[in-house]
């Protein structure tokens, strides 16, 4: 059974139809990216998706239990956690305390003391700078505290909106590569990328979107072989 | 000497308005809305503190709590009624909803306590130090303000640095929708901010009129127009500027007041807040935010 299922999703900004009957659905183990030109609708789905934006009509099941009408707040003790885009780590805090946010809705003290000394050993670099604020990391450090502060609520699956935006090429690889370990542990993903070479390359599957519509879906291997997808999309 | 006992009363009336301007700062920090009501929340906790002493013959200490208690709940109610349905509108809608509940509050305050001013018996008793052979007296009033701003300060500080809350309450007040993804209520964090604010604009105000017995429907206006002074004059959103705000805007007054002219004082405060401006748009303690493009 599918861990997340999309069903004719229709979102509105004003007048603007932004997400016109999206349907898609993510399977346990996967890694499944959602690529497409900016302002096709990849974060709106994803806001959508975690309860930052009502939608119109459509439904959304996480493990079987719909939430499209769950406040956005308790989302992620369902087992969710969404990096947005941008990363919004919280600058004036530090990155000890952004961590501790991100186990804001859970209670055992002794798990997330062992889920904190989890995330300091994927990313030993959030250890050394623990009592540093947030907004004093580089970009590619403050993505790596947005990942860390999304493991924190030890999700099932994690949504993650653009994570390679702004970062220099050695960190890009570097955050694909954890994407990848992260997965391999057992969470489920879902990748908005615009770098949709690299999404291919570590996707399991990928849906395309193009102004607001799912148009194309398949294997990431074959869509990295796509003509069509290599003129639009791959630059090749 | 006389120097010596202008700066106490200053600082002591500072602390007041240090009390009801961590009010201001705090609603501003988390809803980024000025609360122009804030001042008429300080002049209902003084009335409830007041009928309670003087009608129901209670003890100071359980007038105060009361006052406590009544101020929260109003406050929580004041958001829930009033600010809540316009979080998604302009900031003027909020402003001038904000001018409109200050309005109702004072009127509502003349209906059931009329327009004659009421003596206010000191919570804190008519007790006071001398020292220097005499020469200089500090009344039980001021040392019990002094006091209760610091453990305020030490208090507000410790819960937003070390407790879970309190984190939580920054985080949403630097970003609402990551906060959101963490699993926080804006709505309950929101809620939580205003029930602080006001339960200490409940002290603010006991202790205000402790100091300055008269006690009328408009009590609350001018201290709370202060007070937001004191917030601004320190960077609007800082805790600690608040607090150092209060008391310097509270030293100027006294000293206005003692050495320029009692008539003036009024104007050097507010002379003073536009040359801090000038110099440094964000306050004394402000940060600088940049805009997010």
């Amino acid at each position: 059974m599918a861990m997340l299922t999309v069903e004719n999703l229709n979102v509105y900004y004003g007048m603007i139809h932004a997400l016109k009957d999206v349907s898609f659905e993510v399977n346990q183990g996967e890694i499944v990216a959602l690529i497409g030109a900016n302002g096709a609708g990849k974060t709106t789905t994803l806001h959508t998706v975690s309860g930052m934006l009502p939608a119109k009509s459509g439904s959304v099941k996480f493990e079987g239990k719909e939430i499209i009408k769950t406040p956005g707040h308790q989302i992620v003790s369902l087992g969710m956690s969404h990096v947005p885009e941008g990363r919004r780590v919280f600058a004036g805090l530090s990155v000890y305390e952004n961590l501790k946010m991100g186990a804001y809705t859970r209670k055992d003290k002794k798990e997330i003391a062992d889920t904190l000394e989890m995330v300091y050993t994927r990313f030993p670099r959030l250890k050394e700078r623990t009592r540093q604020l947030a907004g004093t990391l580089s970009g590619g450090e403050q993505q790596m505290l947005a990942m860390g502060r999304a493991l924190m609520a030890h999700p099932k699956i994690i949504l993650m909106d653009e994570p390679s935006m702004g970062l220099s090429p050695l960190f890009v690889s570097e955050i694909f590569k954890i994407i990848e370990e992260i997965n391999k542990q057992g969470v489920t993903v879902l990748l908005v990328e615009q770098n949709a070479k690299k999404a291919l390359s570590i996707a399991n599957r990928a849906y395309v979107l193009e102004t607001g519509k799912i148009v194309k879906e398949g294997n990431a291997r074959d869509l990295l072989n796509d003509e069509s997808i290599k003129k639009a999309y791959l630059g090749e | 000497m006389t120097f010596l006992s202008y700066l106490i009363s200053g600082i002591s009336l500072g602390s007041v308005y240090a009390i009801i301007a961590l009010g201001y700062t705090m609603v501003y920090g988390i809803a980024k809305m000025l609360n122009f009501a804030h001042g008429d929340v300080i002049m209902v906790g003084a009335y409830i503190s007041f009928c309670t002493t003087s009608y129901l013959g209670l003890s100071p200490l359980v007038s105060v709590l009361l006052a406590i208690v009544v101020c929260t709940v109003l406050g929580i109610v004041i958001e829930r009624l009033a600010y809540k349905p316009l979080r998604q509108a302009p900031a003027l809608a909020v402003l001038i909803t904000a001018i409109g509940v200050s309005y109702f509050l004072q009127n509502a305050a003349l209906l059931i306590w009329g327009s004659s001013s009421k003596t206010f018996s000191s919570v804190v008793g008519d007790w006071s130090i001398k020292l220097f052979n005499d020469q200089l007296t500090i009344t039980g009033v001021t040392i019990v303000t002094v006091l209760a701003c610091v453990v305020i300060m030490v208090a507000l500080t410790l819960f937003t640095t070390k407790t879970k809350l309190g984190t939580a309450m920054r985080a949403v007040s630097e970003d609402k929708g990551a906060a959101q993804l963490m699993g926080i209520s804006v709505n309950s964090t929101i809620s939580l901010t205003f029930a602080i604010g006001s339960g200490l604009a409940a002290i603010a105000g006991v202790l205000l009129c402790s100091a300055y017995p008269m006690l009328m429907p408009t009590t609350g206006s001018m201290p709370g127009i202060k007070a937001f002074t004191a917030a601004v004059f320190g960077g609007i959103g800082s805790i600690p500027g608040a607090m150092i705000g209060g008391i310097l805007l509270g030293i100027i007054e006294i000293f206005a007041k003692a050495y320029i002219s009692t008539q003036l004082s009024d104007a050097v405060v507010f002379a003073v807040l536009i040359v801090v401006l000038l110099v440094k748009p964000d306050g004394l303690l402000g940060k600088r935010v940049s805009e997010k493009v």
